[in-house]
């Protein structure tokens, strides 16, 4: 039985595309069937975080309006057989998106696919709620940080209110990832701690991103995190995460860099 | 000069984290109460728009719901710029 997650956040750049990416990819590692779905209408980027970009040809609303089949649109990964991405338009108009014409791909993708990720635009706007209209739980993205600590209350409100499953009476269930974490920081009360971020939000936690240079580098490349370097911080993280949502019993911590140098000099404030 | 003190810190910052925490409690509280509030307005005014959508083209930004609390009544206001 497939099963779709919304990976979202209210706020923008908090690493929902990142995060999208290497969970797909992670999954597809564990020899699960992935989807990876582009809902930033006009300003798609999951493409190129995955390094597809010049291979788009048809996108999620050509196949909404019936232009184009499914099969056209999805591209499927060079590096795993079992990981495809439907890439988002670029068409200026966010409405061309019908609600009977993404209903009818989401139950498509279902009969393709173990896992349908949606990467969702910013905001709260229409992007956003077909982004988690047809979820059956959702990855809320958070960073330490309180106007995304807000956001992403916002979102929680929302997922209950404006699904389908919400409409249905039944819940969707809730996986708190946080992002750009920095432990270091966060020890020296710079920054919101995890548990301070969980006893706010209180939705159970799927794990934490470390902030790692890893991760531009990976996006630069056009790779997610979790192939480019599977032994680095964030992929480990990303990976544990997916075996997670995998029904894996993993022990949450926050990984650390293993070689790290500059942060055993600098007294940790590099790791 | 001392190499090392170029990258330690020579007074700690105060932590201010304690204070986000805080400030956020005191704000999701409010903007929580009456079931998660801002929520529902949202949900509504998203509805109007579906709902007008049907009929007529217009912009979500061409959509402004607002709800007047008065003491006796408060007044849904809802406004739709219809592009001439
Ligand atoms: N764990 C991380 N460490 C460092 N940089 C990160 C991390 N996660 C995301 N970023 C960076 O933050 C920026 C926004 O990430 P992105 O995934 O596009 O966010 P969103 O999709 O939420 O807008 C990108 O430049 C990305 O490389
Ligand atoms: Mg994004």
């Amino acid at each position: 039985m497939a099963k779709v997650l919304v990976v979202t956040s209210g706020k923008g750049g908090v690493g929902k595309t990142t995060s999208t990416a290497a969970l797909g990819a992670a999954l597809a590692l564990n020899g699960q069937k992935v989807v990876v779905v582009d809902f930033d209408v006009g300003l798609r980027n999951l493409d190129l975080v995955m390094g597809a970009e010049r291979r788009v040809v048809y996108d999620l609303i050509n196949v909404a309006q019936g232009n184009a089949k499914l099969n056209q649109a999805l591209i499927r990964d060079k590096r795993l057989e079992n990981l495809a991405l439907l890439p988002a338009s670029q068409t200026r108009d966010k409405d061309a998106l019908s609600e009977k014409g993404l209903a009818r791909i989401i139950k498509e993708l279902r009969t393709l696919f173990d896992w349908v990720i949606c990467d969702s635009p910013a905001g709260i706007e229409r992007g956003a709620m077909m982004a988690m209209r047809h979820a059956d739980a959702a990855i809320i993205i958070t960073n330490p940080e309180v106007s995304s600590v807000r956001d992403s209350d916002r979102i929680i409100g929302l997922l209950d209110a404006k699904t389908e499953r919400a409409a249905r009476g039944e819940r969707v269930e809730k996986h708190l990832l946080i992002t750009r974490y920095d432990q270091a920081r966060a020890m020296r009360g710079e920054m919101l701690k995890k548990d301070d971020v969980l006893d706010i939000l209180s939705v159970p936690l799927l794990g934490i991103i470390p902030e790692s240079e890893q991760v531009l580098r990976a996006s630069n490349l056009g790779q997610p995190v979790t192939l480019a370097n599977p032994l680095s911080a964030p992929a480990r993280a990303y990976n544990d995460a997916a075996r997670r949502l995998m029904g894996d019993n993993l022990a949450i911590n926050v990984p650390l860099e293993r070689f790290n140098l500059l942060g055993r000099i600098f007294g940790g404030r590099a790791a | 000069m001392n190499f090392f003190g170029l990258f330690k810190r020579s007074d700690p910052l105060p932590a201010t984290a304690p204070v986000a925490r805080e400030r956020l409690q005191v704000l999701l509280a409010h903007e929580r109460g009456s079931p998660r509030n801002s929520s529902k307005m949202v949900a509504l005014k998203e509805d109007i728009i579906d709902a007008i959508a049907r009929h007529m083209l217009v912009k979500p930004e061409a959509v402004k719901v607002k709800i007047d609390r008065r003491a006796e009544v408060s007044i849904l206001r809802i406004a739709v710029d219809i592009p001439a």
